[in-house]
């Protein structure tokens, strides 16, 4: 009590200002939680909408209801998709795609990226800077060479790959290596000199510092770097939607698409739930791992 | 005389007979093991992107049966087409448009999650970045549905307000404004993520020192944040314009190009003569379009990186 009276008595003329201040911060506070809530609603309304859909039986959606409501909830669409052979068959492609591109990305990236940033030789630092730009190439840039390269590939060798799913997991590497080459150079470079020069002189060669010291140390790039590659490969649109027709080869994102739309009609509480499956996997490893995924995202960005 | 010239020469010629077994063995340890670590990425790079990339140039100048070389044939053509500098108009509004929106949107989705206390700030943005985790394609289907003329969400909604029915995805101008109220919904939230980061890293006491020089909150952020944060900033710009300009999924799924090309950009325009029309020469020149931004955007990128090799 004695306190505040001091203070009011030192300082009568600050009393108001500060008062305004904190009462500024408050209403900035509130803005806050408004405009955050209403951003928060605009980005949360579409996947809310796909399960809301996957939930209705097609009667109720084509019956003029609130959309916005379950009013029969049914698991009929999950049950229809889960027990249909076609749609596990495509779940199946993109799993072996993701695991087999995410496999063949790491193996080729930590390395390269554990020489470009420690081992320097003629033109490492010309070719970190042109792996990024690769990085750049964007996809649809180079679908139509690669469809005609891959045909007369084709021609040349008996080795059908067009409309085969393993031609994803030859293409897709050319979008998640250089990335990931990229942001593990960046965690690589910020361990210490100190650490790897100690292991040598204990006598280790330069795979041994490499797998003992380097892939430890930065696991959480790594971490990274693989939910990059995995969320990449499950996600692409274009390559798959090219390269493969045939009901038994398509991935998940084009088969939803050209398998649940039947000529004119859309099934759209099959289609929803298609695509909230879909979702699910990377929205999984997202809500579990999200400081790696927003780690890599920044790392990528900020270091380029 | 002569032996004093003979020494030095001897002494020269060891030395450089070290180097040379010293510069052999390094090979052999360091460089060469370097080299063969390096040797995957660079054989996948060559062949699958570089390659294809010049393949692409070669693609251009062939005739529709890919039999025929026709110099700028395809070009010619397609300059006389009006399609054509409908998809370049398109492709520029889209892109422009939506990159600025989302860094808009971003910057400031960014100060509100700065805003609140410590505490409250990840549920936030593990909310707000959602969008950026789903597949495109997926959640584009989700829009289309959301979309729909005559039994879904909007319209439903917006009768209640005595508008519409609108034609999202059946008018040329509501379809572009979907197209690209996609694109932002999809892409703002890596804006705000990478922007949220560059405010957590300016320093508490500019703020203070603009606050004691009576900065208000306009000044404070014309003087204080956009400055410090002026490399990020020009870097997302330039990554997301990249990206949104060689968009496929979003326009793809919404609209396929329609109504009557009102929507098509480089990359669906390219799909649809190229692979869906068959004629991939052609195809191959409408995407070479795209490689304009990226020259430009790569010359600034090698400018950034050099002037932080400099720094370092």
């Amino acid at each position: 009590m004695a306190s505040t009276v001091m203070i009011d008595k030192a300082a009568p003329t600050r009393n108001p200002a500060y008062g305004s201040m904190s009462r500024d911060r408050a209403w900035a506070l509130k803005w806050s939680y408004f405009f955050l809530t209403l951003f928060a609603i605009f980005s949360l309304v579409p996947p809310l909408y796909m399960l809301i859909t996957s939930l209705k039986s097609s009667a109720e959606i084509s019956a003029a209801t609130n959309p916005w409501w379950v009013f029969h909830p049914t698991l009929s669409n999950y049950v229809g998709l889960l027990t249909s052979n076609q749609f596990l068959t495509f779940f199946r492609n993109s799993v072996l795609v993701s695991i087999f591109v995410v496999t063949i990305t790491m193996l080729i990236s930590v390395p390269a990226a554990f020489a470009l940033s420690r081992m320097r030789f003629w033109g490492s630092a010309t070719l970190a800077t042109g792996v990024f730009l690769t990085y750049l190439i964007p996809d649809t840039l180079l679908f139509l060479p690669l469809f005609k390269m891959f045909a007369v590939f084709g021609d040349w060798t008996g080795i059908q790959l067009i409309n085969r799913w393993y031609v994803l997991v030859v293409v897709y590497p050319t979008l998640t290596v250089p990335f990931c080459t990229w942001i593990m150079i960046g965690y690589f470079a910020s361990i210490p000199k100190e650490l790897d020069e100690a292991a040598i002189i204990d006598g280790a060669s330069w795979l041994q510092t490499l797998t003992r010291i380097f892939i430890p140390v930065a696991l959480p790039g790594i971490i990274a770097a693989t939910i990059f590659a995995f969320t990449v490969s499950w996600a692409q649109f274009l390559y798959p939607l090219v390269f493969t027709t045939s009901t038994d080869q398509l991935v998940l994102p084009v088969g939803i698409i050209t398998s649940l739309v039947k000529g004119d009609v859309f099934n759209w509480g099959q289609i929803m739930t298609g695509a909230l499956l879909g979702a699910a996997p990377p929205l999984i490893i997202y809500a579990f791992l999200m400081d790696y995924y927003i780690a890599g995202l920044t790392a990528g960005a900020t270091k380029g | 005389m002569v032996d004093v010239a003979f020494q030095p020469n001897s002494v020269l010629e060891t030395r450089v007979v070290r180097k040379r077994a010293s510069l052999r063995t390094a090979l052999k340890r360091k460089s060469t093991a370097a080299f063969l670590m390096t040797l995957p990425l660079i054989l996948l790079v060559t062949i699958l992107v570089i390659y294809p990339a010049f393949y692409s140039l070669h693609l251009a100048t062939l005739n529709k049966s890919m039999q025929r070389f026709v110099g700028f044939g395809n070009f010619e053509f397609l300059f006389k087409r009006e399609t054509f500098w409908l998809v370049v108009k398109q492709s520029c509004i889209f892109a422009i448009t939506a990159v600025v929106f989302k860094a808009l949107i971003g910057f400031i989705v960014a100060h509100f999650v700065h805003n609140v206390p410590a505490k409250g700030q990840r549920k936030w943005r593990g909310m707000l970045l959602v969008p950026w985790v789903i597949p495109p394609a997926m959640s584009t289907l989700a829009w289309l549905w959301l979309f729909d003329p005559s039994y879904s969400a909007f319209n439903y909604t917006l009768s209640f307000f005595h508008v519409g029915p609108i034609a999202w995805t059946g008018d040329a101008y509501w379809a572009r404004f979907s197209v690209i109220l996609v694109n932002i919904w999809f892409g703002a939230p890596f804006f705000m993520i990478l922007y949220l980061a560059s405010l957590k890293s300016v320093p508490e006491q500019l703020y203070e020192a603009a606050a004691i020089d009576g900065a208000n909150w306009w000044q404070r952020i014309w003087y204080v944040t956009l400055p410090m944060m002026r490399n990020i900033i020009a870097i997302t710009l330039l990554f997301s314009l990249i990206v949104t300009f060689a968009n496929f999924d979003i326009v793809r799924i919404l609209t396929a190009g329609g109504p009557l090309d009102h929507t098509h950009i480089f990359a669906t325009w390219a799909f649809r003569v190229g692979i869906e029309g068959g004629d991939i020469p052609l195809g191959a020149s409408v995407s070479l379009f795209m490689f304009p931004i990226l020259a430009i955007a790569a010359v600034f990128i090698l400018r950034d990186i050099n002037q932080r090799g400099n720094e370092a």
